[in-house]
């Protein structure tokens, strides 16, 4: 089962996180701290599952941002790797070559009604972002395998 | 960057952000934030009804400032308002705000409740998306209590749309986790699992994450599913490229749906349909058979999500544990992917072929890899892959690799990270014990273990080699003078220290005739780490100083030298204290009999489940060691010694203590006399030590009639000779147990118990002779006014012949 899903930049700035294990607000900035020190630490010729506490963090670089999932210890760990990527690839296709700008400034869109996106500015006292993707009616073409993404985040 | 300055994107809402990131310090932060939610607040409170524009606006911004870090005491009420909006974007903000702030007002939690449910049961696939995301993000109990019937209504229902069906899966999985009992599937059952067979490949995705999550509670109910897996795995395995055109990543068919419904066939056993099983048989040697052949793209993305698929096929291959040749190919599988460049697949497949090791038709396949795998060890950059090649040496340890593999996770010790090392040392030394055949060489490994890890050798493993040290005869005089020479070690381990005072305490007379290893530089060596060792060492250290007096009468007056002296003497710790001057005083008073008696040879421990084994469980948790580990110790505990006729039950354990020279090692000598007809323990042939929680009980079941008896023996009090009966009487001033008469057939101990005014007696009667008694009687009398204050007199004939009064 996937736990969380954080989104950090290499100075350590969550640009974005989703719980599905529920987790204090309080405890929330220690863990994202935690983990990411964690995975910045790591070299590339590392492998991208950790061991962190009671459950596996698998992470995916790219270019300065890291994804990081925390997923429980029965989970498939190439399957969530992958699944990391195909995310990545979805945003790409949405804001047409994306970068860690987009995934931050990105208010209520609403001129796309198939792809529910809410994410709000970090700032510096900001605690957690808000993500939150829904599928409401069937997409088109381009982007099929994302109605597949959402499910498999539960 | 996407524009957000059309008619709906709320420049207001813009605007604010962009004065808040403009601020050049907290306080200005705080000022400006404040400005803003007392507009807000008045224009809330103000006559003028608000348009759905302006509400969405200012509920929006509260949210922002809600998560900026600050509280929001305010908006509800407007936000429930919006969700009874009819325009899309309006709901949504205000589906947003409730969900993350959520409010425990009974009234509003009605009226949100309300809105859900028009959105539920409104037609309009969007707004019923919208409604079920809330449910599921916050999936309270009280959410559940009131759409928990109406969700899997929804979701087998012919004609809602795909997507709602998908986020109608996912909602009661996530009210299934928090409320379980609320979820009553009941009905639902059999037209949930036929989702399965869904044409959208989205719906079932989502209906499997639900039905693993149930099959796992009620698996017999859900029994139906595995044929329909099956059917739609091979479906997917054996598609074309051009089938799957939506749901094909980088050429891989569906990728995760096939990880899902791998997934899902590992909640049950194989099927015992022999059509269903031949076509899974097949569909997973089609697996196999596809990760040998070429890649269909150079991309690390292809060949990712097709050994993702891979690796969970052979998680079911191992969980099957039924197909000898599948699981062989399996482990040639992984023991490619062991040199494979990338660390990734090194890694999993290190932990896949962990589990193969434990499969008895793969054991042998899997021991074929040890170099590879030692190789690894040594060699790789990542601890966690290191880890986990120290794990699978573990799994595959046997006895004909068990000293190889011992030695290279002794040499991977001294360098290893230290948050892994007290699991390596327990796992060695479960190894060392199990695999042992000359004990020497077990000796010799945990003797390693201490030097290298010290401080991660935690006290179960140095009781056993101890207790094995004194169970084995053969190996004492080796353990002597091993012990000796590592003590000699400039630095040497406290643990060490502990183990060298006990053993040479015990065993030093086995190397006093070398003049390299006299008792006096026994005696110096020991001493000289004396002041450099914790207390509870020291205490350690002056009992082996008074067996020394024991064993080697020369060095009385220097030991007696040592206890005198006031740093022990006056010791500020009670317990060395204590010993301190006990010990001289026994050293001055006892004659050499009484002495030889008291410091005799530590009698051998009983065998009962080894308490390293169950500290390993207890720190990786049930799944760690494998069951094979537990057989194979009940196995070899019979083995380790079995090499003397000892027998597990400690009548047979008397039976070797009356042999021994003394005769009076236990306190009452009614175990010498063993054959009592008390049932004898059957500990079985599991090895024990003395210090696990099962500790007194074994003892005690072998004689349970005599429950006094039930205390380990080393810590009884010395035991007194057989002597005159004045003698024996005299000892009743200060101990309430012992052996009140004895001759040569019959044998009368006393025991007693005394609380404030009432006092309880129970004698006990042993027969020496081998014949039984007949007609046995007793009689209790009592001279004068002792009759009138006894209450009660009862008499029990138990097999053993014992009385309480």
């Amino acid at each position: 089962m996937i736990k969380f899903v954080l989104m950090v930049n290499r100075q350590g700035q969550t640009r974005l996180s989703r719980y599905y294990d529920p987790v204090e607000l309080n405890r929330r900035t220690l863990l994202e701290n935690h983990v990411v020190h964690c995975c910045l630490s790591r070299r590339k010729d590392q492998c991208s599952f950790v061991d962190y506490k009671d459950f596996k963090l698998v992470y995916r670089q790219y270019a300065a941002l890291y994804i990081v999932v925390g997923v429980t210890d029965n989970e498939n760990e190439l399957s969530v790797y992958e699944l990391v990527h195909n995310f990545v690839e979805v945003l790409d296709k949405y804001f047409s070559r994306v970068s860690e700008l987009d995934v931050s400034f990105n208010l209520t869109n609403h001129s796309r009604p198939e792809l529910d996106f809410l994410s709000l500015a970090p700032l510096p006292v900001c605690q957690h972002h808000f993500l939150s993707f829904s599928t409401t009616s069937c997409l088109s073409a381009p982007l099929p395998v994302f109605s597949t993404t959402s499910c498999l985040f539960l | 960057m996407p524009a957000v300055s059309k008619g709906d994107g709320m420049r207001g809402l813009a605007v604010f952000i962009s004065d808040i990131r403009n601020c050049k310090s907290k306080e200005a932060e705080i000022k400006r934030i404040n400005k803003e939610l007392a507009n807000i607040r008045s224009k809330f409170k103000g006559d003028k009804a608000l348009d759905g524009y302006s509400k969405k606006k200012y509920v929006c911004k509260l949210l922002f400032i809600f998560l900026l870090g600050h509280d929001i005491d305010f908006g509800h009420m407007e936000a429930v308002n919006l969700l009874s909006s009819n325009k899309y974007t309006e709901k949504q903000i205000g589906y947003l705000f409730i969900s993350v702030l959520v409010n425990s007002n009974s009234e509003l939690i009605r009226l949100i409740n309300n809105a859900i449910k028009n959105d539920l049961s409104s037609r309009n696939p969007t707004f019923m998306c919208l409604a079920l995301h809330c449910i599921a993000n916050v999936g309270s109990r009280e959410m559940a209590e009131a759409f928990a019937s109406e969700i899997p209504r929804i979701l087998v229902a012919g004609d809602t749309m795909d997507s709602v069906k998908q986020s109608a899966a996912l909602c009661l999985l996530r009210l299934y986790k928090t409320s379980p009992d609320l979820v009553l599937m009941g009905e639902w059952t059999s037209r949930v699992v036929h989702l399965l067979n869904d044409q959208h490949m989205g719906v079932v995705t989502a209906a499997i994450s639900l039905i693993t999550c149930l099959s796992q509670k009620n698996p017999d109910e859900f029994k139906t599913c595995v044929s329909l897996a099956v059917s739609r795995l091979s479906r997917i395995v054996s598609s074309a490229s051009t089938d799957l055109q939506d749901y094909t990543y980088y050429f891989v068919p569906a990728p995760w749906l096939s990880c899902k419904l791998l997934r899902l066939l590992q909640c049950y056993p194989p099927p015992e349909d022999g059509a269903v099983k031949g076509r899974l048989v097949e569909c997973l040697e089609t697996i196999l058979n596809k990760a040998q052949e070429p890649p269909k793209s150079k991309k690390v993305q292809h060949s990712n999500a097709k050994n993702a698929i891979l690796f969970e096929a052979i998680s079911l291959i191992i969980h099957y544990d039924s197909e000898p040749n599948l699981l062989v190919r399996a482990c040639n599988q992984l023991g490619q992917f062991l040199q494979h460049r990338e660390t990734n697949l090194r890694y999993l497949a290190l932990e896949s072929m962990c589990t193969l090791a434990s499969s008895e038709f793969s054991h042998e396949a899997v021991k074929t890899h040890i170099e590879t795998v030692i190789n690894a060890l040594k060699t790789e950059r990542d601890v966690s892959v290191r880890q986990r090649a120290a794990d699978l040496l573990y799994a595959m340890c046997d006895r004909s690799n068990a000293k190889q593999i011992v030695a290279e996770m002794l040499s991977y010790l001294e360098t290893a990270d230290y948050s892994i090392r007290e699991e390596m040392v327990l796992k060695v030394a479960i190894l060392a014990e199990k695999y042992a055949v000359d004990y020497s060489w077990y000796v010799d490994t945990i003797l390693n273990l201490i030097r290298i890890a010290g401080d991660y050798v935690s006290e179960e493993v140095w009781y056993r080699v101890i207790q094995i040290v004194i169970n084995r005869d053969d190996v004492q005089g080796y353990a002597a003078k091993t012990v000796f020479e590592a003590l000699q070690a400039p630095a040497c381990h406290e643990n060490m220290v502990k183990v060298g005072g006990y053993i040479l305490g015990e065993f030093g007379n086995l190397i006093a005739g070398d003049p390299r290893s006299s008792p006096l530089v026994q005696f110096n060596l020991l001493h000289s780490k004396f002041h450099l060792c914790s207390v509870p060492t020291r205490a350690l250290l002056l009992s082996a100083y008074i067996k020394f007096i024991n064993l080697f009468p020369e060095t009385k007056a220097t030991i007696q030298e040592v206890l005198r002296c006031d740093s022990q003497i006056r010791n500020s710790d009670v317990e060395l204290q204590q010993r301190a001057v006990e010990y001289l005083k026994l050293s001055s008073i006892a004659s050499t009999d009484v002495l030889a008696t008291v410091l005799e040879e530590m009698p051998p421990f009983p065998e009962r489940e080894s308490s390293i084994l169950a500290k390993l469980k207890k720190k990786k948790g049930p799944g760690a060691v494998s069951v094979t580990d537990l057989e194979d110790s009940k196995r070899e505990g019979g083995e380790l010694n079995g090499g003397s006729d000892r027998g597990p039950d400690s009548g047979a354990m008397a039976a070797s203590n009356a042999s021994t020279p003394s005769p009076s090692a236990d306190l009452l000598g009614i175990r010498s006399a063993a054959p009592l007809g008390a049932a004898p323990t059957s500990a079985g042939s599991l090895l024990v030590d003395v210090f696990s929680e099962a500790g007194p009980a074994a003892p005690s079941a072998a004689v349970n009639d005599d429950g006094f008896l039930s205390s380990a023996p080393p810590s009884e009090d010395p035991a007194t000779l057989l002597s005159e009966a004045d003698e024996l009487l005299n000892k009743f001033v200060c101990k309430n147990n012992g052996v009140l008469f004895e001759n040569q057939l019959l044998q009368i101990g006393i025991k007693s118990e005394y609380r404030q005014n009432l006092g309880r007696m129970y004698l006990f009667y042993g027969n020496k002779t081998s014949v039984q008694f007949a007609s046995f009687t007793t009689t209790v009398s009592c001279p004068g006014e002792l009759q009138s204050h006894i209450l009660s007199v009862m008499f029990h004939q138990r097999r053993s012949f014992t009385e309480p009064l």
